[in-house]
């Protein structure tokens, strides 16, 4: 089950959303967000979905994998659609029972703002599985570039997100081994009231966290054997640079905010 | 009383571009007394094997049967599952969860660190976390052990330990083995160890059984395959395998003892 955790991973290939510049990718995933909040006829989302879908498509994913990477979701996005179906306060009162009312204006809520959760997963799913870990890090480090003269440690920041990365599937497969050895001994991760769950994840969890304490010291031991000091005096193999393919996105991306600010503020 | 393996096949993240078969149509069965060696260059199976044994893993296809008795399975890294605040508490995670009752666990827990030759009233009540390298590992091992089980699995138990700690480790096995005479299932990198703890070896190559017999019969027999698997076989057979070269054909030997006396008679030595 650990094993086809999908959200956050990297699937190489070389498709014009892989090939472009990872500023170029955040900075349209941040326009896009944007866009998705500013959405309010039917429309709208029609056109965020056709270009969601055309996102998807141009990136060359196999769509069944995108269509799984948002099923840990789908339970939020529902809980979202019965929450908003349920209490919001409106008078077209399409079924009562008691206190519960579904109302009309509550449907028409819960639909958008599930639309905007799986939108928003859609699209930040793909941001990710077209874009490493280390490219994506580079991208944000160069971002925040400019905020440092006003304190912002830029370049720590990304370390510590790569890093951060880097640890996911080791701690995954880590939880997974512990888990097996603990199941081995009789352990159950499933029974009992609250109190007795969460008593019964010491055995993972103490474990978990002696291991990734250990490997932290590690990895500083070794960066620090390695002369690590920070930004300063660093170099790098690959340079970011601005193609072609990312003016062109660019220059899509700010006609199709303008298209919909126009289109909801006109 | 045995495990048994019926046409057990297993896949990985089946149904996915990333799918990978571990395990084809495997059919086993391994008796209580029994020592066995699993051998196999990593990926070849081995790991999935043992978990389905256990039942940590399911099989796609094929039934696995274990007449009635406890499997006990000792992890690669073992000290990486350790998580209790006494030794004590940690070994009796097991028999706790087996629902013996306080007497039984206190008598289990005795026992089990007796059996990996650490001092109760030295250790039980120490930090399992604060001890050393090996004495983690034993204690880990003493929490499996102290399940009982009929069927105990280890996992390259030896990985990690120095020669003493290792002789060591295998001398309570084998002790263990001889008091209980439970089924033992020894994975190991180690040819030396199949050749000189198992009583039967199974080489294991692309998720199949490719080898299943006595070490010596497979090392003999099998001795070419094995090398183009990087394998390579002990050193008592490398011997046998040279001197049969020049000439000197000797009877299948166990080991450096009887070799020696093998090459004794050959030569007319007194």
């Amino acid at each position: 089950m650990l094993g086809e955790i999908m959200l956050g991973q990297y699937f190489p290939g070389n498709s014009f959303v892989h090939g472009l510049d990872p500023r170029t990718k955040l900075i349209a995933t941040l326009i896009y967000i944007v866009v998705i909040f500013l959405a309010k006829t039917p429309l709208m989302y029609g056109i965020l979905v056709a270009f969601g879908i055309l996102v998807v498509l141009l990136s060359r994913l196999p769509i069944m994998m995108v269509v799984r990477s948002l099923k840990p979701v789908w339970l939020i996005v529902a809980i979202t659609f019965v929450i908003h179906a349920f209490t919001y306060p409106g008078t077209e009162i399409l079924w009562q029972w008691k206190f519960m009312k579904i109302t009309q204006e509550g449907l028409e809520l819960g639909t958008k703002m599930s639309f905007r959760l799986t939108l928003l997963l859609l699209f930040s799913s793909v941001l990710t599985f077209t874009t490493s870990p280390i490219v994506l890090t580079d991208g944000i480090e160069k971002l925040l570039r400019p905020l440092k003269c006003i304190g912002v440690p830029a370049h720590e920041i990304a370390m510590m997100m790569t890093i951060a990365l880097r640890f996911i599937p080791t701690l995954l497969e880590e939880t997974d081994r512990i888990m097996k050895a603990q199941k081995a001994r009789g352990a159950d991760f499933g029974k009992g009231n609250l109190v007795k769950r969460i008593k019964n994840t010491l055995p993972l969890l103490v474990p978990l966290f002696v291991s990734a304490f250990r490997r932290a010291d590690e990895l500083a031991t070794a960066m620090e054997a390695r002369c690590y000091r920070g930004e300063e005096g660093r170099t790098r193999m690959y340079e970011l640079a601005y193609r072609k393919e990312d003016y062109l996105t660019f220059i899509f991306m700010i006609v199709f905010l303008m298209m919909i600010v126009g289109m909801r503020f006109l | 009383m045995s495990i048994k393996l019926n046409n057990v096949s297993f896949t990985y993240m089946s149904g996915t571009t990333m799918a990978h078969q571990a395990l084809r149509d495997i059919t086993l069965e391994i008796k209580k007394g029994e020592i066995v060696a699993l051998v196999g260059h990593t990926g070849s199976g081995k790991s999935t094997l043992i978990q389905i044994m256990k039942g940590l893993l399911h099989p796609d296809a094929g039934q696995v049967t274990v007449e009635d008795g406890e499997v006990g399975m000792v992890f690669q890294y073992p000290e990486a599952q350790l998580f209790a605040e006494t030794v004590y508490e940690d070994i009796a995670f097991g028999p706790r969860n087996q629902q013996k009752s306080p007497e039984q666990v206190d008598v289990a827990v005795k026992n089990a660190l007796q059996f990996v030759g650490l001092d109760f009233d030295e250790f039980s009540q120490r930090n399992p976390l604060r001890l050393s390298g090996g004495q983690m590992r034993r204690v880990a091992i003493a929490g499996v052990i102290a399940m009982e089980p009929d069927y105990l699995i280890l996992d390259e138990p030896s990985s990690g330990l120095d020669p003493l700690g290792r002789h060591n480790l295998f001398a309570k096995i084998m002790a263990l083995y001889k008091e209980k005479s439970p089924a033992v299932i020894l994975v190991t990198h180690s040819m030396e160890e199949a050749a000189t703890y198992a009583n039967r070896m199974i080489v294991m190559e692309e998720g199949a059984i490719l080898f299943d017999g006595k070490p010596a019969q497979v090392f003999t027999e099998h001795r070419e395959e094995l090398l183009n698997l990087g394998l390579e076989e002990p050193e008592v057979y490398q011997l046998h395998y040279l001197l049969a070269n020049r000439g000197m054909q000797l009877p299948m030997v166990q080991d450096e003892e009887q070799l020696f006396k093998e090459i004794k008679t050959a030569k007319g030595w007194r």
